[in-house]
Parts: C-alpha cells; sequence; structure tokens
C-alpha cells in the first residue's frame, strides 16, 4: 500500500474522520467495559456523569483541566516548532519549587509577591527546558532524551527537598513542604464556588499563546521552523534563535502549570503534586492539533476522562485506569484520522 | 578514593553490575533493531512495562519461567505490530505515536494488574529465575564469581546481542535491514520491501525491549510494580546514540552505565552516604545518560534515514 496525496478533501472526510477516531474511543471504552464484566453503557453513562453531572463534578473537572491547559499550551507551542519538549513535567516540578521558595520570603503584600511567585516560577521553568535546548543547538543533541530524563533528576531532586531543607516539621512525618501562607493562596473566582483564579490565568494564557502564534512574528517564524528548519534558515530565520525563545515560552508555561497547582490548588509542594500532566499535555495538545484555543477545549475533555473515571471506577469497579488507556488509544486515533483527511490508501 | 578502589575489586560487584546490565542489554539491542531500520521507537519504556507485567503475569497463572518470557515477547510484539503500522505505512510521526503506544502499553498493564488483582495491597511474588553456576567456569577465582553466577536470562541477554550483530552485518538480511535504514529508495529499487523489514524490525526489537521488562520482573524483583521501569526505557535509548548503533558498542555501554549504577548503589552505604543526599546517588543515572549523549554526538553515525518515512511512489 501507499499514500496518495488529496488535494481537496471532502468536508466528510475533513469532519467524519475525526468523528470516526472520537466513535472508536468510545467503542474501545465499551470493550474495555465488558472485560471489566461492567456493563458498558452504565460505564460510560458514569463517566460522563462523574465528570459534568454535577456542579461538585463539574468544578472539580475545572480544577483538573487547568493544569493541563498550562502543560498542554506548553507542548503545544514547543511541537509547533518541532521542539520536542517531553520534558513539561520536570518544569512543571521548578516552577511548584520556586512557587514555594518565594513564597516563604516575606515580601510584604501579597499583591505584590503572588505576581513575583509566578513569574519567578515562569523563570525557572524556561531555565530548565534552556538546558536540553541549547545542548541541541549546541551538540546537536536530541532534546526527546534528554528532557525525558530531566523528569526523573527533577522528580528526585523535589523528593530531596521535601525531606530535607524544606520538609514541613508539622507535616507528620509525610514528605511536603511547609504550606503557604493563606494570603499567599490565588483566591477563588467566585466565592463558595470550588475553582481558584488559576483557571483564569491559564485561560488568558490560552489566548496570549494563540495571539503569539498568529499576530506576531515570532509565532510566525515559529511556523516557519517547524515546517521547515532548512527553507527557514535559507529565508533568514536564525532558527537556533528562534528555538531558544520557543523554548522559554514553553517552559514557562509549564511551570505555571506548577505555580497554579502550588498556589490555588494544594498550599505546598510534594512529589506527587503532579500524576503526569506534564506527559498528559502532549495529549491535550495534540488532540487540539496544537492549536491554543483548542488545547482548552481538549483539557477539558482530557480532565473530564480523568475525573469521570474516578468516580466512574468507585460505583462500577471498572479500574480508573481505563482512563490512561482511552486517551492513549484517542491520541494514536486521532493521529491517524487527520493523516487520513490529507492522504488516500491506494494498494497496489 | 580507596573507597571507591575497594568497591572496583570486589566480585560481587561486576556480578551485580552485569546483572543490572542484562535488562538493558535486551532493550538496547531492540531498540537498536529499531534504528538501524530507520524507525525511532519511543515507546520502548511503555513496552518494557508491559513485558515485565505479562511476564510476571504469565509465571504467577503458572507457567514455567521460560513460557514467561515467550508472553512477555509476544506482548511485545503486539504493541510493537501497532507501532509499527502507525509510522510506516501510515508514516506517521515517530514522536507522537512512539509516545502513544508508551502510555498505551503501561496505562494496559496498570489496567490488567488492577483487574486481575483488585484487593492486593503488597505485589504478590514469583519464584524467580536462580542463578546457575555454570559448570568449571564459575570455579575460576574472582572472574567465576563475577560472571558465570547468573541467571540464565543474563547469558540470553549477551547471547541475544552477539546474536543481533552476527544477523545485522554477516547475512543479507542484516544488510537488508541497514540498507532500508540508509537509503529507503536505493534498497526498494533494488526490489527490497522497505514496508516489511521496518516493521519486521520494529516487531522484533519491541519483543527484545519487553523481554528486558521482563528481566525485572522474572529474575530481579520477583513481583510487578508499576514504577518498576523508572526510565530504563529512555536510559536505552541513550545507551543506542552511545553505542553509535553497533550492538558491540551498545552492549559494553550498557555495562559501563550498569557499573556506574552498581557503584552508586555501594557509595550509599559508605560514609559518603551518610553525607550527601541519596537522591543525588539515585539521580545518577539519568545526568550520566545525559553526559553521554553530549560526549557522542559529535561523532554518532546516525542512520540516514532514521525518522524519515518512506512512501512508495514519492520523489
Amino acid at each position: 500500500m501507499r499514500l496518495e496525496p488529496i488535494a481537496n478533501p471532502s468536508a466528510l472526510r475533513l469532519y467524519g474522520l475525526p468523528a470516526l477516531a472520537l466513535a472508536a474511543t468510545v467503542v474501545v471504552a465499551s470493550l474495555l467495559a465488558l472485560i471489566a464484566g461492567a456493563d458498558p453503557f452504565a460505564t460510560l453513562g458514569l463517566i460522563v456523569d462523574g465528570a459534568a453531572g454535577s456542579r461538585f463534578a463539574a468544578l472539580e473537572t475545572l480544577n483538573r483541566a487547568t493544569p493541563l491547559i498550562f502543560t498542554g499550551l506548553a507542548v503545544a507551542v514547543a511541537f509547533r516548532a518541532r521542539l520536542w519538549n517531553i520534558g513539561a513535567e520536570a518544569q512543571l516540578y521548578a516552577g511548584a519549587i520556586v512557587t514555594v521558595l518565594i513564597g516563604m520570603q516575606g515580601l510584604g503584600a501579597p499583591w505584590l509577591q503572588l505576581p513575583v511567585m509566578a513569574l519567578a516560577a515562569i523563570a525557572a521553568g524556561a531555565l530548565v527546558l534552556l538546558g536540553p535546548v541549547v545542548l541541541k543547538t549546541r551538540f546537536g543533541v536530541d532534546e526527546v532524551v534528554t528532557t525525558l530524563l530531566l523528569n526523573f533528576v527533577m522528580l528526585l531532586f523535589v523528593g530531596y527537598l521535601v525531606e530535607g531543607p524544606l520538609k514541613d516539621p508539622a507535616g507528620m512525618g509525610w514528605p511536603k513542604s511547609v504550606p503557604l501562607e493563606k494570603e499567599l493562596r490565588l483566591p477563588r473566582i467566585i466565592e463558595g464556588l470550588r475553582l481558584h483564579w488559576g483557571f483564569a490565568l491559564a485561560l488568558i494564557a490560552a489566548v496570549a499563546v494563540w495571539v503569539v502564534q498568529t499576530r506576531t512574528v515570532l509565532g510566525y517564524q515559529i511556523r516557519a521552523v517547524g515546517q521547515n528548519a532548512g527553507a527557514a534558515r535559507f529565508a533568514g530565520i536564525r532558527v537556533n534563535r528562534v528555538l531558544v525563545q520557543t523554548a522559554l515560552i514553553s517552559g514557562g508555561l509549564a511551570a505555571l502549570a506548577g505555580f497554579s497547582e502550588v498556589a490555588g490548588l494544594k498550599g505546598h509542594l510534594s512529589s506527587d503534586l503532579s500524576p503526569g500532566f506534564g506527559y498528559t499535555g502532549i495529549i491535550v495538545a495534540m488532540l487540539a492539533l496544537l492549536n491554543p484555543l483548542g488545547v482548552v477545549l481538549t483539557a477539558l475533555f482530557v480532565a473530564g476522562i480523568f475525573v469521570g473515571a474516578d468516580s466512574m471506577s468507585r460505583a462500577a469497579g471498572v479500574p480508573t485506569y481505563i482512563a490512561d488507556i482511552l486517551l492513549a488509544v484517542s491520541l494514536l486515533f486521532m493521529v491517524l484520522a487527520i493523516r487520513l483527511t490529507r492522504f488516500r490508501v491506494v494498494w497496489k | 578514593m580507596s573507597l571507591i578502589w575497594d568497591i572496583l575489586i570486589s566480585a560481587s560487584f561486576w556480578a551485580a553490575a552485569i546483572r543490572i546490565a542484562s535488562p538493558l542489554i535486551f532493550a538496547t539491542i531492540g531498540e537498536l533493531i529499531c534504528e538501524r531500520a530507520g524507525v525511532l521507537n519511543l515507546g520502548i519504556e511503555g513496552i518494557m512495562v508491559i513485558g515485565a507485567f505479562a511476564g510476571w503475569f504469565a509465571v504467577y497463572l503458572g507457567l514455567p519461567l521460560w513460557l514467561g518470557v515467550g508472553v512477555a515477547f509476544i506482548s511485545g510484539m503486539a504493541f510493537g505490530l501497532l507501532h509499527s503500522l502507525l509510522t510506516v505505512p501510515f508514516g506517521l510521526s515517530q514522536h507522537v505515536v512512539g509516545l502513544g503506544i508508551t502510555m498505551l502499553a503501561t496505562a494496559t498493564a496498570a489496567f490488567t494488574y488492577r483487574l486481575a488483582l483488585p484487593e492486593v495491597t503488597s505485589p504478590p511474588r514469583i519464584e524467580p529465575f536462580q542463578p546457575w553456576n555454570l559448570p568449571g567456569l564459575s570455579d575460576i577465582p574472582f572472574l567465576g564469581e563475577a560472571l558465570f553466577r547468573q541467571t540464565s536470562l543474563t547469558y540470553a541477554a549477551f547471547v541475544v546481542a552477539a546474536l543481533v550483530a552476527l544477523v545485522l552485518y554477516r547475512t543479507p538480511l542484516g544488510l537488508a535491514l541497514r540498507s532500508v535504514g540508509e537509503n529507503p529508495a536505493a534498497a526498494a529499487a533494488q526490489g527490497l520491501s522497505v514496508t516489511g523489514l521496518r516493521m519486521g524490525a520494529v516487531i522484533v526489537g519491541s519483543g527484545l525491549m519487553a523481554v528486558g521488562g521482563a528481566f525485572l520482573t522474572l529474575s530481579a524483583f520477583s513481583s510487578f510494580f508499576f514504577d518498576m521501569v523508572n526510565g530504563r526505557g529512555w536510559i536505552c535509548i541513550a545507551l543506542v546514540v552511545f553505542g553509535a548503533w553497533q550492538p558491540g558498542k551498545a552492549v559494553l555501554g550498557a555495562l559501563l552505565f550498569a557499573a556506574f549504577d552498581a557503584l552508586q548503589v555501594r557509595l550509599q552505604q559508605t560514609p559518603m552516604g551518610a553525607v550527601l543526599p541519596y537522591q543525588l546517588f539515585l539521580a545518577m543515572p539519568y545526568l550520566l545518560s545525559i553526559l553521554a549523549l553530549v560526549v557522542m554526538s559529535r561523532r554518532a553515525e546516525v542512520p540516514q534515514a532514521l525518522m524519515v518515512p518512506y512512501n512508495k511512489g514519492e520523489r
């Protein structure tokens, strides 16, 4: 078989195939439920219900989506330039560490200290990604492996901090940092609703990234580098410089996830702050086709599946890992579907 | 310094290094086969997880150890088939598909484990491979204890690496595999099936990665834990680069790496370990891998068509 490009794909092809990919994911979900000895329709219903069936559920989904928007944006920005940042997890933790460190200093008023915490977090995340990118541009070292390996190093560093210098003496032996003061927590958007300003910040970030990507020279250069680095260089774009700028933005965005989780939700640093938000960000970004506004939608979708599966698992007894399988499957189905909107399979 | 020297001259240290190297050798050779044929397989981390689980689960259900290894191999081949279908004929991004396969395989292992054993709190154990003292050889002073009192799965790792090197450099199949990784158009012009060879390489390579994972449960730890692979797959990708895509050098790299790993474990128990945080020792393998990549980057002989999809009839 071989693939033949399609000049003008029909609307049916353009929208039908991605829809088919989603439908196929639902079929896989039903099969997994059957294997687990549960009723497929009831299982799916419980997932939807657990994700959006009540005010509590919906708020839980929004909270879970917040870090995923940040990491999804981080991945989307980087992948657009074909910079394979698989290290959003490490950058998230760098942001979380710095948030806690600055939070422990008395800088005066919270209105001053919170933005300083956020900016310092951005700087830390940017720095963490800068290393692998300099290794890439200077020595040609593949950034996939270096960013992946740094995730493990960073997690060990967090472990060291929360068991050592930052350990909370009042933590009953649990390895976690001293909690941030109350006034250094991100306030709730609406009093009484369990949703903090981190979510609003994530939406602002998505719009900002969209503006940068579609309305600025840098956005144009990022796309040019991603489409064809050689041609971009020939056209006079300083490719390495664009890659470094992309890295700073991407690392900073991922670090905001750490800032928002610490200052908005948890209040302290621990090595289970992120259940893989950095890796899940890859799924979020790919399902959104690297579109920053789309990232908001797919982050909500992905968060919904996680939250829904958690609550379904308690009720129906299907292991909660069904969520991880479904997301991986939807990623693979979706990239295949997108490819088939542009190419036709020819057998010969 | 004498501290390190004392460790280096003990036979048990070298025996540990070879033990630690074994899963890395299986997986690194598996990745090397994929990459020599032109396909980067980032599914390696997840495939090692599914291999560790499938091998352990088969033995837990009562199969003999070697059939457990076989089950692991087949589970790896299954995910390799999926990976190769998406990346070879459909030419999808090897980065995205590889990471997707890692997530899928990891989640599948976790899902199945929870489904089969919903209530367990401490992971059940199996009876793992026992050391096999090679007759005669294992009685040689020092060398006997260091090299010849390993489990049969360790000996198998070295045999597999030698066989792969033999096939790669001494057979028409090996020549064909290398040529689709260097210049697929020229290989196709000679009548070779680029698609078939690449898919075959990814499927067999993935099988070996899974056996590497199974070493952890069937020979090293005798239980299955969710985080047990812990980045070993990514380290193997670095080892392939370090070994300049050659099986012999890759095995040496794995041994060198494992020696450092065995060393850091032992240093933790010395006065040094009382001063320095243990996390620093645990971070050494990852930092070392990054360093190895930097050192080798200048003179790495990358297969020319690595990560370049081939579509018949193009250009």
